[in-house]
């Protein structure tokens, strides 16, 4: 009886070991995400300190010789690359992803599947040596003399179709997920009173997924505002206004990659840099607060 | 009739295209890195470091290297912390509200680019007074992986029926024995595609490393010593027309151990789906 006892308390005793211990991971989680926080703003103080954050924001000069820490061209230089980058992504992944999961044969679809999922686990720096090898000669060459512009290839354009490339398979997968989802017979409804396929499409299968496509867009794009290596090596890293999509630019993260390493010793452009992780990191935040909110409303008003 | 089927055959006519992109752009990138690692790849390339003085001579041993004592140890950490908080998840140990919050910040957290995770090993680093390290890189590694492993084994741990876990606790175990014996059991092909593709990210990534693992011409041989990695080695060479040739065959190298993982999970998820009770 005794021994029985001893047995039960052990097994209470290691119930709490390891309760306590799933707890600590768990606290762990939340206490990064608000230690990451505060410690990019307390290094950023320094600079906010020296100018004020509507400056930094809408100042046009990059120039830490001088103190002077203009972020608009790079802020620019990332709506711009990001932008185009879904402008391209987001049309060829939904035509793609109606294909594979509404008109392609089971066979090819079973083919075409691994295909994207491989894309989607190939490293951001082998997309950068590929967009370099590739694309930063076909823009100079090919491209961009087809507009009547002189480029050296490593330019905005460029950049956001390194990225489009790498926003593909993110935007692909979820939509067909959430295509194949749908219940059949919502889909029948519509083929029986006389719709061709592409319109039971456009109106019953794209509507009644339009919160899953936006969750799969949001989630495009936090991949491709966050991109660092395969932009950095594409972009051409030079922090002045674009004047055209053939231009060399310069987009946040890649600013940091970029920067840090040569200029560590300035304090005042480590803190810039600083600024410019908060920066992205409060983006993310907030863009993951839309999409809560979008998601919500979309289960209030589809019911599922 | 003939403009909706017109509309029809045109947006077919479309998708046909925007498949062919995408499958194009994959193969575009498998020719480019094979080809070219291919014809630079050889026995030397992989099987020697650097030769001293000069880091475009010998090989990428120190790299390959590298790269598996960052991401290996990173991804058994992030794996360690990850089914402990996907676990804690359940109903039975946290509130709702509670688990919420934390399934949200993992979201946030996932989406947070590499760099910033970079960055912010740097910034304790240096408030350590320790240089670039193999260690700091592993930490960096870590705290990139665990959102995404967690995630993907709390999705597979919220399938987990009821019915399984009440019958456990009915036979009078307590609430750990039952997460880490049953649950853990039946959720095991998620957790375990959860793990893959946090290696296969952490693998991958150079953002992250490159300012924490640093670089060396040496394989590491101690936590502290810094060292290089497929990624931050391709982010190195690429750009000087001497180092290309080692940047396509770590990048040869780098594609094929993601490509076995890719392959792996595949098969280990067939393969432990035969013991899940369903």
């Amino acid at each position: 009886m005794r021994k029985k006892l001893g047995n039960m308390n052990k097994r209470k005793i290691r119930d709490l070991i390891g309760t306590n211990l799933m707890l600590i991971g768990t606290l762990f989680a939340s206490v990064l995400f608000f230690l990451i926080f505060i410690l990019l703003f307390y290094r950023s103080a320094l600079v906010l300190e020296n100018t004020s954050i509507i400056d930094i924001l809408f100042s046009s000069t990059w120039n830490p010789d001088n103190g002077q820490f203009g972020l608009a061209p790079i802020i620019i230089g990332t709506i711009l690359v990001t932008g185009i980058a879904l402008l391209i992504a987001i049309p060829i992944s939904l035509l793609s992803a109606i294909y594979i999961a509404e008109y392609a044969p089971t066979k090819i679809r079973r083919m075409i599947r691994p295909f994207i999922d491989v894309l989607a686990g190939v490293p951001s720096v082998v997309y950068g040596l590929c967009a370099f090898l590739f694309l930063v000669p076909l823009v100079k060459d090919v491209i961009a003399p087809l507009f009547g512009v002189r480029t050296t290839g490593l330019c905005i354009f460029t950049a956001a179709v390194t990225l489009a490339v790498m926003v593909f398979p993110i935007i692909i997968s979820l939509c067909v997920e959430s295509f194949c989802a749908i219940p059949i017979a919502l889909k029948e409804a519509s083929l029986s009173v006389g719709a061709t396929k592409w319109e039971t499409v456009k109106k019953v299968v794209f509507r009644a997924s339009s919160p899953s496509i936006l969750a799969a867009i949001l989630l495009g794009f936090g991949r491709a505002f966050g991109e660092t290596i395969a932009i950095n090596m594409v972009v051409g890293g030079i922090p002045v206004m674009p004047s055209s999509v053939f231009q060399p630019g310069e987009t946040l993260a890649s600013l940091i990659a970029s920067k840090y390493g040569e200029l560590m010793a300035i304090p005042l452009q480590e803190s810039a840099l600083m600024l410019v992780a908060l920066i992205l990191f409060v983006v993310v935040l907030l863009f993951n607060i839309l999409g809560v909110f979008i998601l919500r409303r979309a289960k209030k008003r589809w019911n599922y | 009739m003939n403009r909706r089927t017109l509309e029809e055959t045109i947006f077919k006519l479309l998708m046909m295209i925007s498949v062919c992109i995408v499958i194009g752009s994959l193969v575009i990138i498998f020719g480019l890195v094979i080809i070219n690692g291919a014809s630079s790849i050889s026995i030397e390339m992989i099987t020697q470091t650097p030769t001293p003085g000069n880091a475009l001579g010998g090989g990428i041993l120190n790299a390959i290297i590298g790269s598996l004592l960052l991401a290996l140890p990173a991804t058994g950490l992030a794996c360690f912390i990850g089914i402990g908080i996907a676990l804690y998840l359940q109903k039975e140990f946290t509130p709702v509200w509670f688990s919420n919050f934390i399934r949200f910040t993992l979201d946030v957290l996932w989406g947070v680019p590499s760099i910033v995770y970079g960055i912010f090993c740097l910034m304790i680093m240096i408030y350590l007074g320790m240089g670039s390290s193999l260690l700091v890189g592993i930490i960096a590694l870590t705290l990139l992986e665990i959102p995404i492993i967690t995630r993907y084994m709390d999705e597979s741990i919220k399938l987990v029926p009821i019915g399984l876990k009440e019958s456990s606790y009915s036979l009078g175990s307590t609430k750990f024995e039952t997460a880490v014996r049953v649950v853990r059991k039946q959720a095991f092909p998620g957790i375990l595609a959860g793990i893959l593709l946090g290696l296969g990210r952490g693998i991958g990534d150079a953002a992250s490393i490159l300012f924490t693992a640093g670089f060396s011409n040496r394989i590491p041989g101690s936590l502290f010593d810094s060292t290089s990695a497929l990624p931050t080695m391709i982010y190195n060479l690429y750009s000087l027309p001497s180092g290309q040739p080692k940047a396509y065959a770590a990048a040869f190298i780098l594609l094929m151990i993601v490509l076995i993982i890719s392959i792996l999970s595949r098969i280990l998820a067939k393969r432990f789906t035969k013991h899940v009770i369903r």
